[in-house]
């Protein structure tokens, strides 16, 4: 992908986003309060993902899917996909966008919730404590939450540059830590713990297998045989559209999981319209301002932190758990902290809608449409291979072709793509797709002056 | 609020007449110390910032704090607020040690400051900047802004606080600009948005560092009157500036600095014919 598409895009959908709000330029027609405004942005995001399933449905065909089960399989691991971008980036706006704290920490915070997870709720004859799921939830997004308000204690009364060194660092000690051989099993007080070390380590079945399955930790082929009573029903319905027993799960899963987006959001937006928000944006444009005016900017950093952390966590853990729910610390690499970074300049530092949209076109434009394409090229016409030797590559019809999206670099190119995307937004939209718009921080509609004028209310 | 003085009502004369008598009138009695700073030192380095300084405003004053370039009034103003910890002496402020609070303790006192150069939140509207300065909101808590029992107490507050932020903002005549970003404001706009700002904030004291730099002679004769009516109200402004009009004609007593002590102190005319302060400061240029 070339910029110019991609300023077309952005620009096609800042228009779209201006005809829905009824915005002229930057100004905001002051006619209505959030509610109004949440729902619209809801319908916009609503709209952007119903097209971009239509355009992936297309993608899928062309690239020579049989099967709805196929197209609809794929379907699922993009939109769970592009879910926990949505929540992770969400999550980094609470940090960044609102309060300017520069968390380069995010795989490092999600890490945590997935192995204290793990360490608490895997069977106790295994490497767990055999505590129940939600305790091991509750447990890894505690966790997060207090490191994250640990990391950030001592770095947070300095300047941003700090936090981010302290959190990078932190990110990479948490995932060597796990990779550590003295870490990856021991025992203390005669039980076996462990993080698995450098292999993948399966975690706790998710909720939504004990949903479906009356006994979900017997492994996938003795859980199929016994489906509870919502199951089996589920079962059924899957099988009439020709989906199988494990698809059913992942696509309910997938429901799950925009659900709790849809909580994440909620919950961001209203921190976001709070006095508590105010401060926040206060603290990120000029914290001198903010504290000479009375604020503890520490408190309010502090505790802004410490949720973004522990949401990272609770996004880490739902995400891992999926489908066959395992996970590993490569999961857990720096690059995906500059991921969600790249997702939330993309959408708009500073916007909730933002970041939910950034999230999105992130995840289906930036890492799945390649691989899509690629699948299109692969099958309409046939990749031609790599050359094999000098000969073939100079005698050959189109040798780069086949060269550049042979699987193994189709992942490197995306990585040219994605820097080609953000030099060119730096350039033409520092601001992303949202920002630089005015997302006022009141529950209130501070334009009306009914109060002291006493005009038509 | 508990202490709701009514910033910024009745722009138009009303709040002369009743200024004297007010419901906080005999709380402010004039004569009585409200800011002290006895003996600050600081130095940066080798180089001795503030020597030494040391004075006393008066509650119902607006005492202004004059001196050639380096003599140290930002740094007295930054020891006064907190930005700067002094190596040695104390701040008092009605009646309490400050010394060594933290900023934004310091504004919690009621003793708020304003910045040479306004420090306006560009990328916030106007009425946020003044929404955001009222001191212990409810909604300022995480719990309360995010669970829903709590919601309808912050709504109710916030009505109550837009009351008043759009009287201080027809106050200061900011109120036609309420909804626009503070970035885009005028120079001399931003500095009328953080007197509003400072006074939204319920303070006793306010100290305004150079509040008429950069201000144009209409907008700065409108400053200085809000300042009187303000005065009259109860408020105490500790003011440094370099205009020496402004300060001569509205400041009363007069605090003059020099390499980082206090070289004279008094009214507008002793400062005036004081010999060291012609020499050392106005070079004996000016008539009187």
């Amino acid at each position: 992908m070339t910029p110019a598409p991609l300023g077309q895009l952005l620009g096609a959908l800042r228009a779209r986003l201006d005809a829905v709000r009824g915005v002229v330029g930057n100004r905001q027609v002051t006619d209505g309060g959030t509610v109004q405004r949440t729902t619209s942005d809801l319908r916009f995001v609503a709209g952007l993902a119903l097209g971009l399933y239509v355009l992936f449905l297309v993608l899928s065909l062309l690239g020579g899917f049989q099967s709805a089960e196929a197209v609809t399989s794929r379907l699922q691991s993009v939109t769970l996909l592009a879910l926990v971008y949505v929540m992770l980036t969400l999550a980094l706006n609470l940090q960044w966008g609102y309060a300017g704290l520069l968390n380069l920490g995010v795989a490092g915070f999600a890490a945590v919730g997935v192995y204290t997870m793990a360490l608490l709720s895997l069977p106790a004859d295994g490497l767990g404590l055999g505590l129940p799921l939600p305790v091991g939830i509750l447990g890894g997004f505690l966790a997060a939450t207090l490191l994250g308000a640990l990391a950030a204690l001592p770095a947070i009364r300095l300047r941003a540059d700090y936090l981010a060194i302290v959190t990078l660092a932190f990110s990479e000690i948490i995932r060597l830590l796990i990779r550590s051989q003295p870490a990856s099993e021991f025992t203390i007080a005669g039980q076996r713990l462990g993080t698995g070390g450098t292999d993948s380590l399966d975690l706790p079945p998710n909720p939504v297998k004990s949903l479906l399955y009356e006994n979900p930790d017997q492994g996938a082929f003795v859980a199929v045989e016994n489906p509870t009573v919502i199951g089996d029903r589920l079962f059924t319905a899957g099988e009439a559209v020709g989906f199988g027993p494990s698809l059913v799960e992942r696509v309910v899963y997938a429901v799950l999981m925009l659900a709790v987006a849809l909580l994440f959001y909620w919950l961001l937006v209203r921190v976001g319209n709070s006095p508590f928000g105010r401060v926040l944006k206060a603290i990120r444009e000029d914290e001198l301002v903010a504290s000479s005016l009375g604020k503890d900017t520490r408190r309010f950093k502090i505790i802004a932190f410490a949720v973004g952390c522990g949401l990272m966590a609770l996004t880490g853990m739902l995400w891992q758990m999926e489908g066959g729910g395992s996970t590993a610390p490569t999961t857990f690499e720096p690059e995906l902290t500059f991921f969600v970074f790249v997702a939330l300049i993309l959408g708009g530092s500073g916007s909730n809608t933002g970041s939910v949209v950034g999230g999105i076109v992130f995840v289906a434009v930036l890492l799945e449409a390649p691989s899509f394409i690629q699948r299109i090229v692969d099958t309409q016409f046939g990749v031609p291979s790599a050359p094999e030797t000098l000969f073939d590559a100079f005698t050959g019809v189109d040798p780069f072709l086949g060269y550049f999206l042979s699987d193994t670099n189709i992942s490197a190119l995306r990585f040219i793509v994605l820097g080609a995307v953000l030099v060119y937004l730096m350039h033409n939209r520092p601001e992303g797709i949202f920002g630089g718009r005015t997302e006022i921080a009141s529950p209130i509609d501070l334009s009306d002056r009914s109060g002291t004028e006493g005009d038509e209310s | 609020m508990s202490d709701s003085r009514q910033v910024g009502a009745d722009p138009d004369g009303q709040a002369d007449a009743e200024s004297n008598t007010d419901e906080t009138g005999n709380r402010r009695t004039a004569g009585e110390t409200i800011l002290a700073a006895e003996g600050l030192r600081k130095s940066f380095g080798g180089i001795t910032a503030v020597d030494g300084v040391e004075f006393e405003v008066e509650r119902g004053t607006i005492t202004g704090l004059i001196g050639p370039n380096g003599a140290g009034k930002s740094t007295t103003f930054n020891l006064l607020t907190g930005v700067h910890t002094p190596d040695s002496g104390r701040v008092r402020f009605d009646g309490t040690d400050i010394t060594g609070w933290q900023p934004d303790r310091i504004a919690r006192q009621g003793l708020v400051r304003s910045f040479q150069i306004a420090r306006e939140l560009e990328d916030m509207t106007v009425m946020e900047n003044v929404m955001l300065a009222p001191p212990d909101q409810f909604g300022e808590g995480f719990w309360a802004s995010v669970l829903p029992g709590f919601r309808g107490r912050v709504a109710r507050q916030e009505a109550e606080l837009r009351e008043r932020a759009w009287e201080t903002l027809a106050f200061f005549e900011l109120d036609d600009l309420a909804n626009e970003r503070a970035g885009s404001l005028s120079g001399g706009q931003r500095k009328l948005l953080e007197m509003a700002r400072v006074l939204m904030t319920d303070p006793e004291m306010i100290l305004l560092d150079e509040p008429m730099a950069g201000v144009n002679p209409t907008l700065e004769e409108k400053l200085l009157d809000r300042l009187h009516e303000l005065q009259e109200r109860g408020y105490t402004f500790l003011l440094v500036e370099h205009d020496m009009d402004v300060v001569m004609n509205h400041c009363d007593p007069i605090v003059v600095l020099h390499q980082g002590q206090v070289l004279a102190e008094g009214g507008p005319q002793l400062v005036r014919n004081d010999e060291r302060v012609l020499e050392a400061y106005l070079g004996g240029t000016v008539e009187s």
